[in-house]
């Protein structure tokens, strides 16, 4: 297949300029850039909730907004987090920004499917987030809108809120078709799939997910609309329905929803960590083989999420199995990463210690998983903030931190200039440690019996749910140098140059930024992206 | 040079699982154990919790280790060394964690069963006969006789742990006891936002759960409206209470005390508020409790 030729995705029309980030580009450089804004500011808009959250469980009891407000806040805050901030960034915007470099092509494969997909996040998260306008109408099921709580609170909110969610999932799947037909049909001539960045193959897994789970999201999210507007009983038990099966479905997307947010920054890191440790990607055969594990798995465990449900025996017996092993390749890719820095030259900049605080965070939220993937275990802690605090280790202490890392790590090339790495340090030790100090105590909480979603508690837990709410404060705190040190270094930040880091994979082998055709001549064939460890006069380079 | 490197390696892995298994047995994060269920479930958290330090402490050194000894240097301008993999390595670090898995996964199976968990669970129309009386022991299950079921009402019925008991009318039964005590029956309804507790026997119906110490208790549960979690962290206990689905619940509670029954499932506006207590009394204040408490009519 030949690569798109540019003249012909950019007609002349294409705005250029800062215009052309507020238009209907087809670069997918743009589109990533877009996708990367759209999703902090949503991130902005989601921490926002979680503060009014922890603000309200700074007291024992429910005083700070109305019982209302606060089941719509939790509901908004996960939804946004998760549909408007991680899915989109971490595949979104870091895909569509470095996945043609990495193949060797000049843009996605189908550019104007790829605008599209961007294009419908912004009208869906106003949407969202405007449902809270409709005179406390917001959903507020929570992000999992089981019914029949579903079916008895405000309609409106949570029809906007289905509607909303089928079109991010929209958007997802769209992106998902682009990404597999990129890596598979775009890569420059002569470039094997086994000589891909790891980048690559994290987000041909996720794709592969995306299109195997959200259909069966969006199916089961229509069949509940339809309970809610047209009276149908397909949740509904008074009318024959069946609660489980909405949770069986609900659980076949969310949980490979898991790790449609975890596998691309398990890519990204192993990008990161060889430039900086100036040595090889340690086992990239077993990486590749391990997220093609974890794909596999992931479809698999869904059940246990529903081990209070009245699940039988042997479907208990069968998913905590299936939960525990994906430990396996999970663990496959730490100890590789590991293996990355021993023996390295290892430059402890920003994106370093980010990607460092993700390996802590995840590991220790991968333990408490294995955890909670043991039944018997389960069903004390299932639904108590020992979930909250687990499964914040894994999205925020590790995908979000992941997130920062390739800000500080591609910025950069985004830009061509440095950001600045005092401010950087600064930013890693206020988010390390307000996240520790927010989500470790949860733990204790939830294993001494504290519920989730709950605006009231028992007063025994007030000191370190106060704790947790600095902890949160902190981190809100730490979004400030970040903010500054993105916009300080656009006015006027270092000159990068090119290459900053002397990476080797192909993003970083043409101007940063790069030209609208991402090179200026052929792209360049690049069969060894990690071959570091080589001084430059012995490797020719 | 080799011999003092794995000599040093397998003093570090010594002391570290030394250090794993010494937390693991002196930590203490659970609330006190109440019920027959709670001891197996605390040896279980020990174990899980001494695998989890090995594995997190382990990690966190050779990170540590290695930020410290193979950072760069300033104006240092040299690379790392070219290695690409190593295959025996990746055996190893693909064998230990699965084999730890395995042994996490029988082990667990094992206190599940231990919990009552594994016994076979009434689904479709077909019920079972009581048997068991209510321990969590399976010793004291008979799968030959658990697997006689009876006819009983079109109702499905859904379990949790240690759910082996029939959700039909058996109270008394004396014939069929070989051993210990009948397990009393108490029908609970969980709404938005309370749970009501029925004692079919005594025609009681409470706020709060009272239940004898060492009887067995069995908790038949339905939901009036949403989907409730009935939920009481000294049991170690929790079964979601779905509209549509009677289940059943059974325990035996083992220390005097008031504990909190905690709705642990989103149900609504008020689910933080949704909580009661259940009082765990010795056999003759329940019996006390239950003579005081009986309506005059049935009395």
């Amino acid at each position: 297949m030949t690569v798109a030729d540019p003249s012909a995705l950019q007609p002349g029309l294409q705005p250029r300029g800062w215009l052309r980030y507020f238009s209907f580009s087809l670069d997918h450089k743009v589109i990533g850039l877009q996708y990367l804004v759209c999703g902090f500011f949503f991130y902005l808009v989601g921490g926002a909730l979680a503060g009014v959250i922890r603000t309200e469980l700074v007291s024992p009891i429910a005083d700070f907004v109305s019982r209302d407000t606060y089941n719509e806040v939790l509901t908004l805050h996960g939804t946004v987090m998760i549909f408007l901030w991680i899915v989109p960034v971490v595949n979104g915007a870091f895909g569509n920004y470095l996945i043609p470099f990495y193949v060797g092509a000049r843009d996605m494969a189908f550019p104007r499917l790829n605008a599209v997909a961007f294009w419908m996040i912004p009208p869906a998260g106003l949407l969202l987030i405007s449902s809270y306008l409709l005179a406390g109408a917001a959903a507020q099921s929570g992000w999992t809108a089981y019914p029949p709580l579903s079916l008895t609170t405000p309609a409106a909110g949570q029809v906007v809120w289905i509607l909303s969610v089928l079109l991010l999932g929209g958007s997802s799947i769209f992106g998902a078709v682009n990404f597999i037909a990129t890596v598979l049909k775009l890569r420059r001539p002569g470039l094997k799939m086994m000589q891909l960045p790891m980048y690559c193959w994290a987000m041909l897994g996720t794709s592969l997910l995306v299109v195997l789970s959200t259909p069966v999201l969006a199916g089961v999210l229509i069949l509940l609309s339809f309970d809610i507007i047209a009276h149908t009983g397909f949740f509904n038990p008074a009318l024959g329905g069946n609660v489980v099966v909405y949770q069986h479905l609900f659980w076949f997307y969310s949980h490979p929803a898991v790790y449609i947010m975890v596998l691309p920054a398990f890519g990204l890191v192993s990008e990161i960590l060889p430039v900086h440790a100036r040595k090889p990607l340690f086992g990239y055969t077993t990486m590749v083989y391990s997220i093609m594990g974890i794909v596999f798995l992931g479809l698999i465990v869904w059940a246990h999420h529903m081990f209070t449900s009245g699940t039988p025996p042997w479907m208990r017996l069968f998913f905590t199995i299936a939960t525990s092993f994906i430990a396996v390749p999970t663990g496959i890719k730490f100890f590789n990463w590991l293996a990355t820095l021993w023996g390295g030259k290892i430059a402890l900049n920003s994106a370093m210690l980010f990607s460092c605080g993700f390996i802590l965070n995840f590991v220790f939220g991968g333990i408490t998983g294995i955890t909670l993937a043991q039944v018997p275990f389960d069903i004390h802690v299932h639904d108590t903030y020992y979930v909250v605090g687990h499964f914040h280790y894994i999205v925020y202490g590790g995908t979000v931190f992941v997130i920062f890392a390739a800000l500080y790590h591609w910025y950069p090339k985004f830009t061509g200039r440095l950001l600045n790495e005092d401010l950087g340090r600064l930013h890693f030790l206020l988010t390390f440690i307000g996240f520790n100090l927010c989500f470790l105590p949860q733990h204790w909480l939830g294993l001494n019996g504290m519920p989730r979603r709950v605006a009231e508690y028992d007063p025994a837990f007030t000191t370190l749910n106060q704790l947790s709410s600095v902890g949160a404060l902190i981190m809100a705190i730490s979004t400030l140098p970040l903010l500054l040190n993105v916009v300080v270094t656009a006015l006027r930040g270092q000159s990068a140059g090119d290459n900053p880091w002397n990476a080797l994979t192909p993003e970083w082998l043409t101007s940063s930024p790069p030209p609208v055709e991402n090179w200026h001549g052929e792209a360049p064939l690049v069969t060894e992206p990690y071959g570091y460890g080589h001084t430059p006069a012995e490797s020719g380079r | 040079m080799q011999i003092r490197t794995a000599i040093t390696a397998a003093l570090a892995t010594t002391a570290l699982v030394g250090t794993g298994l010494l937390v693991g047995s002196q930590v203490s994060l659970l609330p006190v154990a109440a019920s027959t269920n709670a001891p197996p479930y605390d040896s279980l958290f020990r174990v899980l919790f001494s695998i989890g330090t090995i594995l997190f402490l382990g990690i966190l050194i050779v990170l540590a280790y290695s930020l410290i000894r193979f950072r760069r240097r300033p104006g240092e301008l040299a690379e790392g060394l070219p290695i690409e993999g190593n295959l025996p390595l990746e055996i190893v670090w693909t064998a230990i964690p699965a084999v730890v898995i395995l042994f996490v996964g029988i082990y667990s199976y094992d206190i599940y069963d231990r919990m009552g968990g594994m016994a076979s669970l009434d689904h479709g129309a077909m019920q079972h006969q009581a048997m068991d009386h209510g321990s969590m022991n399976p010793t004291q299950m008979d799968p030959t006789q658990l697997a006689d079921g009876i006819e009983a009402s079109a109702e499905r019925i859904w379990g949790g742990i240690g759910s082996t008991q029939a959700y039909v009318d058996q109270t008394g039964d004396g014939s069929e006891a070989s051993a210990a005590v009948p397990p009393l029956p108490v029908e609970v309804t969980a709404m938005q936002f309370a749970f009501i507790f029925h004692y079919p026997d005594n025609d009681i119906t409470s706020g709060e759960l009272h239940v004898p110490l060492g009887q067995p208790v069995q908790l038949r549960m339905q939901a009036r409206d949403v989907i409730h979690a009935f939920w009481v962290p000294e049991f170690r206990l929790k079964q979601d209470v779905i509209p549509g689905q009677p289940t059943v619940l059974s325990l035996t509670a083992t220390r005097a005390g008031t504990y909190p029954v905690i709705c642990a499932e989103l149900c609504g506006p008020y689910h933080g508020g949704m909580r009661t207590s259940v009082v765990v009394h010795e056999p003759d204040d329940y019996l006390a409790w239950v003579t005081q408490n009986t309506p005059a009519t049935t009395a």
